[in-house]
C-alpha cells in the first residue's frame, strides 16, 4: 500500500540547512495498522506530512496504491488527498461554524457528490462513531473526545485507502484516549490502513507494528501483539 | 458554481463574525450611496437650469448694431448705422437653412421713463416692435387674446399684446383686459392679448413687463421707418447656428458697407453657444460626479480587501484543513472571491437602494414645496445604475483577488501548523 525509499528531507533556516529525513525506508502494507514513535524532533511529524501528501521529499520515492508521488501539483495533490488518504489531527481541526455532520460531509463536498447522498453518508459515519444524535452541534458544543469523533468520521467519509492519525489522542485523557483508540482499532479490523504518529508508548502497543525514528533515521521496526484498547481502559 | 452548498459556505463565513461583515459592507453601500446621490444631485441641477433655458429656441442668434471701427469705401470710422428692413429678406433668401430671421426695434426698457397711460394710470414698460415669429423663437404663453399675425403687419393695425405685470399696473382686478385701450407715447392702441413669460432666464420681470407691438405699426407710429434695432436668427435643428454665424455677418456687413473685417461693428449673442456652455459645464460636472464617487467607493473597496485579508489570515488553519481534506486551490480561491463578491453586490444594493430613496425624498419635496431655483427632478437613470453595479461587481472580484491568491499561497503543511 505504501512504499517509500531513501527519503531524504531537509529544511533551510536561514543558512543553515537542518537535514530531517536521512534516508528512510517503509513499507505498509494493506491493513495494517502501524506506530511511528520518537522524540521531537526525529522526523515522525515530516514523515506524515510526506506521507500525506501535504509536504514533498527532497530525494527518493514514494508510491501509494501503485501510484507513484512526485511533482503532483496542487490540484492533483488535492484529489489524491480527498481519495486516498484521510486526516486524524492531535487538535482536531474541525471547522467551528459548521455542525458536526457538515464537518463529516466536507470530504464529499469537495468530492462533487450530491447534497443529499452527502448527507446520507456523512451521517453513516457518524453513527458509525457513536455521534448520530449530535449531528446538528457545532463543535464548539461537543467534548474533546466527541471531537475527535467526528474529525475520525470525517477522515472517513471519503472511503479512503490509508488514515493518517497525528497524535490523535495527544490532548485527551487517558480514558477518552483508549475510547478512540478502540475505535481506530475497529476500523482497522475493517481492513482499513492506519497509521498513527505518537509519542505514548501505551497508545503505540494498541497498533500492530512499531517504528521508531530518531535523528531522521529508522532505528527500530518490530511488530508487536496489540493491546486491545477495550480491554486497556479496564485495567 | 453558485449552486445551494456554495450560499450555505459563503452566508456561514460571512454570518462568523456579523459586526465586521456589516462595517466593511457599511463602507462599500456609502460610497455607491454617495456616487448615485451625487449624480442625481448634479442631473438635477442640470434639468433646474435647462428648465430655465425653457423652451427658447436655443439655436438661435441674436444680432446687432454697434459702431464701425474701420473706414471703409469712403465712409469714416466711428459712423453709427441701423440695420434695414430689407436685410431680414436678404438673409432669408441667402440663407434656407434658416427657418426664422425676426427683426425687432424697441422702445423704454426696465428702467425708463413713463411712457404708458391708460385713465389714470401710468407706467414704465419696455415696447418691442416684432413679426409673429417672434413667438416661435421665444415662447410665451398667451393667456387671453391672440399673439401679433400677419394681417396686423400688412394693415399695420394699431393693436398691441402685453404682459401680465403691465395688466396688474394699468387694470384693476378682473377687469376686462380685451378690447380696451392704452396710450404709448401719445398713441392710441387696442389690447388684442396677454401673455406670460413661460421661462425666467434671469429676466421674468422684465418680460411680463413688456408689450408688444406690430412692426411695421412700430415703424411707422414710433419714426423708426424701415430701421431694425436688431435681430433673431434661428436655424432649422440639423443646422448649428454657431456655424452658420460668420456667414450670417459677413453677409450682413456686406449688406450695410462695413469693412469685412470690422468685428466691433455688429454685436452678437449666440444663444446655441451660451446652452453648449452650461451644457459642457454640466458634463464636466457630472465626470466630476463619477470621479469623486468612485473614488469613494475604491475606499470602500479597499476596505473590502483589508476584511479579506484579515479573514484569509484568521482563516490560514481552515484552508490548511480543507486542502488536507481534498480543497483545490481553485476551490479555495473561488470560494474568497465569491464571499467579497456577495459582500460587495449585496452591500452596494443596499447602497443603490438608499440612494433611490433619498431621491425619492427629495423629490417628495420638491413636489410638496413647489419649484426651487435651479434645481428640479433629481434622477439618475438606469443606465447609470447599472454602471454602477458593473463597477460594484468588478470591484467585487479585485477586493477579492488579492486575498484569494494569498489564501493558497502557503503549502498546506505550513497552514495547519498556524495555532
Amino acid at each position: 500500500m505504501i512504499d517509500l525509499q531513501n527519503i531524504h528531507k531537509s529544511y533551510k533556516t536561514g543558512t543553515n540547512s537542518l537535514h530531517v529525513l536521512k534516508g528512510i525506508d517503509f513499507h505498509v502494507k494493506e491493513g495494517e495498522m502501524v506506530s511511528i514513535m520518537g522524540s521531537s524532533g526525529s522526523g515522525k511529524s515530516t514523515l506524515l506530512n510526506i506521507l500525506g501528501m501535504l509536504d514533498e521529499a527532497d530525494e527518493g520515492s514514494y508510491t501509494l496504491d501503485g501510484k507513484s508521488i512526485r511533482n503532483l501539483n496542487e490540484k492533483i495533490a488535492a484529489q489524491y488527498r480527498n481519495k486516498f488518504l484521510g486526516f486524524i489531527f492531535q487538535s482536531f481541526n474541525l471547522i467551528n461554524y459548521k455542525t458536526a455532520l457538515d464537518n463529516v460531509a466536507m470530504p464529499l463536498y469537495y468530492q462533487g457528490v450530491k447534497r443529499a447522498e452527502r448527507t446520507d453518508k456523512a451521517m453513516h459515519y457518524l453513527e458509525k462513531v457513536g455521534l448520530a444524535q449530535w449531528a446538528t452541534h457545532l463543535p464548539n458544543e461537543l467534548s474533546g473526545g466527541q471531537k475527535q469523533r467526528v474529525a475520525i468520521a470525517r477522515a472517513l467519509a471519503s472511503d479512503p485507502k490509508v488514515l493518517l492519525a497525528d497524535e490523535p489522542t495527544g490532548a485527551l485523557d487517558t480514558k477518552t484516549s483508549y475510547e478512540v483508540m478502540e475505535l481506530i482499532q475497529g476500523i482497522n479490523d475493517e481492513g482499513k490502513t492506519i497509521l498513527v504518529v505518537t509519542h505514548e508508548d501505551d497508545i503505540a502497543q494498541m497498533t500492530k507494528r512499531i517504528v521508531n525514528l530518531k535523528d531522521g533515521q529508522i532505528i527500530d521496526d518490530t511488530r508487536v501483539q496489540q493491546v486491545l484498547a477495550k480491554n486497556a481502559a479496564n485495567v | 458554481m453558485f449552486n445551494r452548498d456554495r450560499w450555505t459556505e459563503i452566508l456561514e463565513a460571512l454570518n462568523a463574525n456579523r459586526f465586521r461583515t456589516f462595517l466593511t459592507a457599511f463602507g462599500v453601500a456609502w460610497g455607491i450611496f454617495i456616487l448615485v446621490a451625487l449624480l442625481a444631485l448634479i442631473n438635477g441641477l442640470r434639468a433646474g437650469v435647462s428648465k430655465d433655458f425653457g423652451d427658447f429656441a436655443t439655436n438661435s442668434m441674436y444680432v446687432w448694431t454697434q459702431q464701425t471701427s474701420m473706414p471703409y469705401k469712403g465712409l469714416p470710422k466711428g459712423r453709427g448705422f441701423r440695420f434695414k428692413l430689407e436685410d431680414i429678406q436678404v438673409l432669408k433668401d441667402n440663407f434656407p437653412q434658416l427657418t426664422y430671421v425676426s427683426p425687432r426695434n424697441q422702445l423704454g426698457g426696465y428702467q425708463g421713463s413713463n411712457n404708458v397711460t391708460r385713465n389714470a394710470r401710468t407706467g414704465a414698460f419696455t415696447i418691442n416692435g416684432d413679426y409673429p415669429d417672434f413667438i416661435k423663437q421665444q415662447p410665451m404663453d398667451i393667456t387671453q387674446g391672440r399673439f401679433i399675425s400677419y394681417s396686423d403687419i400688412e394693415e399695420k393695425r394699431k393693436a398691441i399684446v402685453i404682459g401680465v405685470d403691465v395688466v396688474k399696473s394699468l387694470y384693476d382686478k378682473d377687469e376686462e383686459v380685451i378690447g380696451t385701450y392704452i396710450k404709448i407715447n401719445g398713441v392710441n392702441f387696442m389690447v388684442v392679448g396677454v401673455f406670460q413669460a413661460t421661462n425666467s432666464d434671469g429676466n421674468s420681470e422684465e418680460e411680463a413687463n413688456s408689450i408688444f407691438v406690430p412692426f411695421t405699426t412700430f415703424g411707422q407710429v414710433f419714426n423708426y421707418a424701415d430701421n431694425v434695432n436688431y435681430m433673431v436668427a434661428t436655424a432649422e435643428d440639423e443646422t448649428s447656428i454657431t456655424d452658420l454665424k460668420p456667414q450670417i455677418l459677413a453677409k450682413l456687413r456686406e449688406q450695410r458697407t462695413v469693412h469685412p473685417d470690422d468685428e466691433r461693428a455688429l454685436g452678437n449673442f449666440d444663444r446655441a453657444e451660451a446652452f453648449g456652455k452650461v451644457t459642457g459645464l454640466f458634463d464636466i460636472l457630472s465626470f466630476v460626479g463619477f470621479f469623486v464617487g468612485f473614488l469613494i467607493l475604491a475606499s470602500g473597496m479597499i476596505g473590502i480587501i483589508n476584511i479579506m485579508l484579515i479573514v484569509v489570515k484568521e482563516r490560514t488553519k481552515e484552508i490548511g484543513v480543507r486542502r488536507a481534506i481534498g480543497a483545490s486551490p481553485w476551490d479555495i480561491r473561488s470560494q474568497i472571491m465569491q464571499e467579497s463578491l456577495v459582500l460587495t453586490i449585496i452591500s452596494g444594493m443596499c447602497g443603490v437602494a438608499g440612494a433611490a430613496g433619498l431621491i425619492w425624498a427629495m423629490n417628495y419635496a420638491l413636489d410638496q414645496s413647489g419649484p426651487v431655483d435651479n434645481f428640479a427632478n433629481p434622477t439618475v437613470n438606469i443606465g447609470i445604475v447599472l454602471i454602477a453595479l458593473l463597477i460594484l461587481i468588478i470591484a467585487g472580484i479585485l477586493a477579492g483577488l488579492i486575498p484569494a491568491m494569498k489564501a493558497t499561497k502557503m503549502k498546506p503543511v505550513d497552514a495547519l501548523r498556524i495555532e
